[in-house]
């Protein structure tokens, strides 16, 4: 009965054993991918990301068409992905569109909107934003009243 | 639906992929999810998206994003289709000028200037109006019947003019709506005073500023977040013509325009006149509300080069809004005839004065001639002009308009003072003709 006992109690604590070290092994080898090799991680965790990079999630082809892009005033560009799904979950891209900056004035504006706004911090995509902004999105120099824009028609 | 949608993702997935996807990015999702995406929690919508789904840490907390229809018809807004849909997130939609000829705005044709977005329910039977703040005796709630029944009701025709209106001309860009000049309205407005109110609420001798809050949710989702809630002085508060309006127009206030309650105060930027009013405050200092601080409608003290950076310090806030016209007959580009006599019309305002006087250019400046001009039906409401034109040879010409105030303060004819948010652009509206 004893002897039984002990037995018993030896492999549950073998197996325990064993499966604490799976364990520790398992989560060393986590810890080691997550530190050198969060690429393969994230892919791992977001098998379905077929056709698109690992930093980009894809845009649904239905929301964002070449006709909707245009309509909203947006180019094609280095960037636009980025564009298309961080600045265009709490306005309209017709806020953006509209307006016309520098580098200096791009980042002000986006600086704003953390300060004030709730927009969270953009990381290492901030440059690719900024740079496609100031780049189809700048300035252009315009005089004190500029010529009016007229479509003609006969006075009744 | 999306095979995203189908991949589950538990609470650790999404750590993890906090460590590697901190700046990763919401997709897009279909349609048809739109409204239940509104109504789940932050940790079922990672799931619901999968696992693309990421920097939820990142984001500010009950932020939810909802993804919107370009395509929102203004009509589902009441709103006549030839308006310009500057942002339909907030909605933001200008009135061409030929458009405003009417002497009292409709509805249809009023400009839509909202910061957040509108609210989704409004329970009119169970909706109140609470007046709070470090300068009320005590905090005191009405109902919308009560609000209607004990106090007397008043009708003005203010006019309504968004502080940007114009912002599209200043050069460099100044940030926001690039407004043309069709940001400008003057309807009728009924509703009780807020003088009466605040007599009846009881407030302290220090209160300098009210300000208003709605029940519009802020753009981000946060609902810690106001998107607005501006105000006035307490001596614009005092003004017979300040009200907590139930109606525009004799009917009840569309809800693009504040139903079911609405603080109006003509003369001052529209961005005072807080819809879908629930509460105000009374406040012992100016008030300190969302688009209060500095550079939202304030301008610079002193005046700055175009462009240039501007302190906190040396900015104001906006008050009574200047003087200004435009032309709403005929619409711009008109072609007749020579030896025929053209008619313009239009309107003119001078935010808290009167106008006393609009002329009209045919030759760029060069010489001015006056308009019949009306008196306004009430303080704060705009003016109506007139004339008759005689073209002395064919061609094209541009017709300017430029009013004065009681001041002496006539429109420049080149855009003002640049400052850094583009405000209180009352440069001379102008068309063009052509005679043939
Ligand atoms: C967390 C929500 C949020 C996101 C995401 C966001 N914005 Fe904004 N943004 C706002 C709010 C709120 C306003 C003010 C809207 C208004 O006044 O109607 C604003 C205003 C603006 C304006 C006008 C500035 C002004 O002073 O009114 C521009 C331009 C703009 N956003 C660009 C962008 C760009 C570019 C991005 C992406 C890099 C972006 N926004 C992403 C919340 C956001």
């Amino acid at each position: 009965m004893r002897e039984q006992d002990i037995r018993k109690l030896i492999t549950a604590i073998s197996a325990l054993g064993l499966l604490m070290v799976v364990m520790v092994v398992a989560a060393i080898s986590f810890v080691l991918l997550v530190q050198y090799q969060p690429e393969t991680l994230s892919r791992w965790f977001s098998k379905t990301k077929k056709e698109t990079t690992a930093e980009v999630a894809p845009v649904d082809e239905d929301e964002w068409t070449a006709e909707r892009i245009e309509e909203v005033g947006l180019v094609q560009g280095e960037g636009l992905q980025l564009v298309l799904t961080n600045c265009t979950n709490c306005h309209s891209a017709k806020l953006v569109t509209q307006n016309r900056f520098t580098r200096e004035g791009w980042i002000q504006v986006i600086q704003w909107m953390q300060d004030t706004q709730g927009f969270w911090d953009l990381g290492p995509y901030e440059e690719p934003i900024v740079d496609y902004l100031s780049t189809h999105f700048a300035p252009e120099a315009r005089g004190r009243r500029m010529p009016l824009e007229v479509e003609w028609y006969s006075l009744e | 639906m999306s095979q995203k949608a189908s991949n589950s993702t538990s609470s650790l997935d999404k750590g993890i992929l906090n460590l590697n996807f901190q700046y990763s990015i919401v997709p897009s999702v279909k349609k048809e999810r739109r409204a239940f995406i509104k109504k789940i929690s932050m940790a079922s919508l990672a799931s619901a998206l999968g696992a693309e789904i990421v920097f939820a840490g990142n984001m500010p907390k009950g932020y939810v994003p909802v993804f919107l229809e370009e395509q929102d018809s203004l009509k589902s807004m009441g709103k006549d289709p030839a308006l310009k849909v500057l942002n339909d997130r907030p909605w933001n939609v200008e009135t061409p000028i030929h458009l405003l000829d009417e002497k009292v705005t409709p509805a249809e044709k009023m400009f839509v200037r909202n910061n957040g977005l509108i609210p989704e329910k409004i329970e009119t039977s169970s909706w109140t109006l609470t007046i709070r703040g470090e300068s009320v005796n005590q905090e005191k709630s009405y109902t919308l019947d009560e609000l209607k029944s004990k106090f007397k009701t008043h009708t003005y025709q203010l006019t309504l003019e968004c502080g940007g209106n114009g912002r599209g001309e200043f050069y460099p860009p100044a940030e926001g709506n690039q407004w043309g000049q069709g940001a400008v309205s003057c309807a009728q407005w009924t509703g009780i005073r807020l003088k009466d109110l605040l007599d009846d609420v009881g407030i302290k001798k220090d209160a300098v500023y009210i300000g208003y809050h709605g029940a519009d949710s802020h753009l981000s989702g946060d609902p810690g977040k106001e998107s607005i809630s501006r105000g006035i002085p307490i001596a614009k508060a005092m003004q017979e013509e300040t009200l907590v309006a139930f109606q525009m127009n004799g009917k009840d206030i569309p809800l693009a325009h504040g139903y079911p309650l609405r603080l109006v105060a003509g003369g001052y930027p529209a961005s005072v006149s807080g819809k879908w009013l629930k509460a105000l405050s009374v406040r012992n200092k100016t008030h300190d509300g969302s688009k209060m601080e500095s550079p939202s409608y304030r301008v610079p003290i002193e005046p700055v080069e175009p462009g240039e950076r501007t302190p906190d310090e040396n900015m104001r806030i906006i008050e009574s809004m200047p003087v200004k016209s435009i032309i709403t007959f005929p619409k711009s580009g008109a072609e007749f005839p020579l030896g025929r006599n053209l008619e313009i019309r239009g309107h003119a305002w001078a935010g808290e004065e009167e106008v006393n006087q609009v002329a009209y250019s045919i030759d760029f400046g060069s010489t001015w001639q006056s308009c019949r001009l009306e008196k306004p039906v009430n303080r704060f409401a705009w003016q109506h002009f007139q004339a008759q034109i005689k073209f002395p040879k064919k061609g094209y010409y541009e017709v300017w308009a430029m009013a004065t105030d009681n001041k002496g303060r006539s429109q420049p004819m080149v855009v003002p003072g640049w400052n850094p948010k583009g405000y209180l652009n009352n440069a001379c509206h102008r068309i063009a003709v052509k005679v043939s």
